[in-house]
This record gives structure tokens, C-alpha cells and sequence, in this order.
């Protein structure tokens, strides 16, 4: 793979950085990147952690070195063997918005100047592309929110929010994926779990993924959160390789 | 007395300020966005289990500045490392260092650090807690892992796997066993690898860094050692792309000061890294205590 910038991090752990900026092409040779790392593990790499821009390897110095990772990254040709792989799933997040599962869509209407109805259909129809996971277990960092409806943080951040809100922090949207502070403005919920230890497959979504919302009013969330209390996979919830 | 069939368990009499159970850490989830946590001082953490006779990666307590007080249902043995916290059984006090058997209804007694700041007690078979992700290491944050997801408090009761109790002989076959007390100094110096944003910070800073001492904040924790001390210089300003976060990382604050950040920190983080401190050198920042003075030194020399 050609164009990778390689940064020490310690004695056990390299950053492979692929560029600069928060950019759909630039993650997208991440995924690449850290799908060949977990597939074809050079010898001694033990854990690969994807973000925004770039790759941090953590390896065991007994086995390997800065200078040798780097050289079979450079050698490897990824691109090739990978360019129609690695091009994530879409994982569909039913939502209800407003009411009391999202609280503060009036008020965004209202610093928007569009209805409310305006707000749910410009959040439901993209597609966000999960850039990375951090901060909390399951959190996805979500790209793509359309302008007309970035909203700064709220002044006084809530001191809890339950797990599953979906909200707006300045131009980012997300779901929170357990109960926690945060300053984001609430326009949804949830009744999936995004992070769940019971389940064989704790996170919903990884790095690479999209996610789409999907509007469900109120009697569809609460026949959704009944089935996932009984580890069922809600009726209607599709997740695709694409 | 043996009782057949009865788990072995521990009381937690007094938890002192932070007690939790560790491993050697939770890996492979960190692109989930969990961190991996685990013991702070890996060097002392080893040589509790090794003097029990324990296969390296079991569960033990790590205790903060003061250790707690157990006492044991059953006849234990057991080991301390790191921090002395000035153990005594049933008022008798009993060496760091060693394996040692306590009877079954003893008390062990820690007390506040008289050098360092992390202690560990090992007991042989291991805290049997269950793995979650892999792991038996708390993790605070996301409450999860060790026992409960949390510290330890006052009236819990933690099971013991197995560790061949009763056995004279193989306490005997224990005690030939020694790891040497290292000894914790008041000012520490910690040789750092630069990067990955070392480009991020001009020579003043660079210089600032090297070249200045730095005081262990009172808030400094599991998750990092905050420091205090000079500001370290950036061409402009420290916040990047947020990218991923090692042990041992060097991030520099919005207002110029360095926390190293450790077990119990975040997964990915949006401050420059300056340096990044060498993996031997991570037990020293488990030992220091608030007040006590870090320096930096590069590795290897002039090399950044």
C-alpha cells in the first residue's frame, strides 16, 4: 500500500497514518488497511484499532519492529487484493423521534426554522458512514449529517441520558450506546442496543459500516424493545452486506 | 481444617480508596471503543503471581495508596508486591515479597503506602471472577469486568480458584521463590520515544519538555498521570484528528500540560502526542505519587 506515513507510538505500537483530514477516501483506505491487518496479520501484530485517518498496530517487540511492520505494509498490495472488499455493511437504525424520546426536536425546529417533520426526514434519508468507534463501548463516530441541521451542543450537558438516544452534537449525529452525561440535543431513540455483552455479537456496528435511520412511531418502538429484552432480533430490522 | 467441595472465597473487611481486581488487560475490543485496563505496575503484578505459583495472566488485587483488610474463609496462600503498605496477619506483621499462608478465619491488614503507590496481592489460583471480553480486569469506565464492574467494597466475597491450599510441601517448594523490592524514589525519570505528533510542538517546547521538571497532580488516576509543571510549546495549538491512544501516550493539553495516560485510558483521543513513554519504564509511573517529580529523557538520545 503506497502513501502511508508511519509514526512510532512507544516501543509496542505504530500509527499507520493515510492521510489528513476527515474524508470518506481516506477512511476508506483505513478499513482497507486494518481488514488486511486482521486477515493476514503480519508475525507479531496483536491488535489493530482504526480511526479517522489512520491505523494503530500494537505489536509484540519480541517478535517484530517498527522497520519490519513497515516494510510489509509497504510491500503489501492491498488495494488490489481488497478494492471491492472492506466496503462495510448497511445496518439500519429504527429511531422514533420526537415526543419523549427525543425531547429537544422542537426546540431544534425552532433554531433550524424547519417543522419537525422537515428535521426527521433530512436525518432519515442519508446514509452516515461509521468512521470510527471510541469514547464509550459501541459509540459510533458518524460522518455525513447534513448542514441544515447541525446544532451546537447544548449549554448545560444532561447529566444522564439513556442508552439508545440519538442526537445532534454540532455536525455530528450518533446513538448513545449506554446511560450517560452528554451534551448532544436529543431528537430519538432507539430500541436497539448498540453495545449489548449478552449477545454473541456485543457491537451492532463496526468501523466501515453505514447506518441509515429509519423512522418507527411509538407502538413499533415499544413492540421493538419488547423483542430485544427477549434477545430477539426486532421484526423489520435488516442488516445487509452491500 | 479443609472443607471439601466449598469454594474458597476472601472477605473484604475494608476496601481501602480504590481496590479492584486485574489482569494483564483486555485486548482486542479497543476498535470497539474499550480500553483494555489492567494492573498498573506489570513488573510487580508478575511477581505476585510468580511467587504463588500462579500462571502468569490470573486475577489479583491492586490496591491505591492504602490496601485493604481481608480476611480469608479458608487456609490461602498469598503474596504481596509493589507498593509496602505494611501487611500484617492477625496483627503479626509479615514481609513483602514472599508467599505466605494464611490460616483459614485470619485478617490481613494493609495499610497507607510508606513508598510507592500501588500494591498487589496475589492468591494462589487466582481471583475466579469471570472473564468478560476475554478478561477479569475492571473496567471502571464502562463498568464492567473484575467484580461487579467496580471496586471493591466493604462485605464483598470474592472466590479463590483452587491453589493447592493445605500443602505444606508445596509452600516449602514456594518459598524458594524471591523477587527483589525495587525501590521507589520520590523523583523518577522515564526515558520517551518520540511521537507520533512530535512535529506538532517547537523547539522551546521540545526544550520545555526535556529539559523541566514535572509535578504528579493530586488528580491523576488509573486512566493518567496529569502533570504540573512548565507549558510545553506547540506551533499551533495541540488539537488533531482524534487517532488512536497507547499506554504510555504523552497527549499535551489545550493548556500545554502533558498527561501520560495509562490502564483505565480512553481508546482513541484529539490532543498531540509528544512522546510516548518506553513499555520497561511504565511500572515507575504506577508507583509515583502526587507530589512527586518526573522527568523526560529521549530514547534514544537526541533521536526525534
Amino acid at each position: 500500500m503506497k502513501g502511508i506515513r508511519f509514526l512510532r507510538a512507544g516501543d509496542a505500537a505504530m500509527v499507520a497514518e493515510l492521510g489528513d483530514a476527515i474524508d470518506e477516501s481516506i477512511n476508506h483506505r483505513v478499513q482497507l488497511l486494518s481488514a488486511w491487518l486482521e486477515d493476514n496479520p503480519p508475525v507479531g501484530v496483536k491488535e489493530v484499532l482504526p480511526t479517522f485517518r489512520s491505523v494503530t498496530i500494537f505489536y509484540d517487540p519480541q517478535v517484530t519492529s517498527f522497520q519490519r511492520l513497515g516494510k510489509s505494509i509497504r510491500h503489501a498490495r492491498i488495494d488490489e487484493a481488497l478494492s471491492d472488499a472492506g466496503q462495510g455493511r448497511l445496518v439500519e437504525i429504527p429511531c422514533c423521534y420526537g415526543g419523549t424520546y427525543g425531547e429537544d426536536l422542537p426546540e431544534l425546529a425552532r433554531l433550524k426554522g424547519l417543522s419537525e417533520r422537515e428535521i426527521v426526514s433530512i436525518h432519515s434519508q442519508r446514509e452516515y458512514l461509521v468512521y470510527m468507534l471510541g469514547f464509550l463501548p459501541g459509540f459510533v463516530y458518524l460522518g455525513g449529517l447534513d448542514e441544515r441541521i447541525h446544532a451546537p451542543r447544548l449549554e448545560t450537558p444532561r447529566v444522564r441520558i439513556p442508552a439508545g438516544a440519538v442526537g445532534i452534537g454540532g455536525s455530528q449525529t450518533g446513538v448513545y450506546p449506554l446511560d450517560s452525561p452528554g451534551g448532544w440535543r436529543l431528537i430519538g431513540r432507539t430500541p436497539l442496543r448498540m453495545y449489548d455483552l449478552q449477545r454473541a455479537e456485543p457491537f451492532l456496528c463496526q468501523a466501515g459500516d453505514r447506518i441509515r435511520f429509519v423512522p418507527i412511531d411509538e407502538a413499533e418502538y415499544r413492540m421493538m424493545e419488547r423483542q430485544v429484552a427477549e434477545g430477539n432480533q426486532p421484526s423489520g430490522y435488516r442488516m445487509q452486506q452491500t | 481444617m479443609e472443607q471439601q467441595g466449598m469454594t474458597n472465597t476472601i472477605e473484604i473487611i475494608q476496601p481501602g480508596p480504590l481496590t479492584t481486581v486485574q489482569d494483564a488487560g483486555r485486548y482486542g475490543f479497543q476498535k470497539y471503543g474499550i480500553g483494555p485496563s489492567g494492573v498498573m505496575d506489570l513488573r510487580a503484578y508478575e511477581a505476585a503471581n510468580f511467587l504463588v505459583g500462579n500462571m502468569q495472566g490470573e486475577a489479583v488485587l491492586e490496591a491505591t495508596l492504602m490496601g485493604p483488610t481481608i480476611r480469608f474463609a479458608q487456609e490461602t496462600i498469598f503474596a504481596l508486591t509493589g507498593a509496602d503498605m505494611m501487611p500484617s496477619l492477625d496483627g503479626q506483621s509479615v514481609p513483602m515479597n514472599r508467599a505466605l499462608c494464611a490460616k483459614a478465619g485470619q485478617t490481613l491488614r494493609l495499610q497507607m503506602a510508606v513508598e510507592g503507590c500501588r500494591g498487589y496481592l496475589a492468591f494462589a489460583g487466582g481471583i475466579d471472577v469471570p472473564r468478560v471480553l476475554g478478561s477479569r480486569s475492571t473496567n471502571l469506565k464502562c463498568a464492567l469486568g473484575g467484580f461487579q464492574g467496580r471496586k471493591l467494597a466493604a462485605g464483598d466475597i470474592l472466590p479463590l480458584s483452587d491453589g493447592m491450599p493445605g500443602s505444606e510441601s508445596y509452600l516449602q517448594e514456594l518459598a524458594t521463590r524471591s523477587v527483589t523490592a525495587v525501590p521507589y524514589p520520590h523523583e523518577v525519570t522515564v526515558r520517551v520515544i518520540a511521537g507520533p505528533q512530535q512535529d506538532a510542538f517547537t523547539r522551546a517546547g521540545w526544550r520545555t519538555f526535556l529539559h523541566t521538571p514535572y509535578q504528579v497532580s493530586v488528580n491523576s488516576d488509573r486512566m493518567g498521570c496529569r502533570l504540573e509543571g512548565a507549558v510545553i510549546e506547540a506551533k499551533h495549538g495541540t488539537d488533531i484528528i482524534s487517532d488512536g491512544i497507547v499506554n504510555g501516550s504523552i497527549q499535551v493539553t489545550a493548556g500545554g500540560l502533558p498527561i501520560i495516560l495509562l490502564a483505565d485510558r480512553q481508546t482513541t483521543g484529539g490532543y498531540a502526542k509528544i512522546a510516548t513513554v518506553l513499555s520497561e519504564d511504565l511500572p515507575k509511573l504506577a508507583q509515583v505519587r502526587p507530589g512527586d517529580v518526573l522527568r523526560f529523557t529521549l530514547c534514544p538520545k537526541g533521536f526525534r
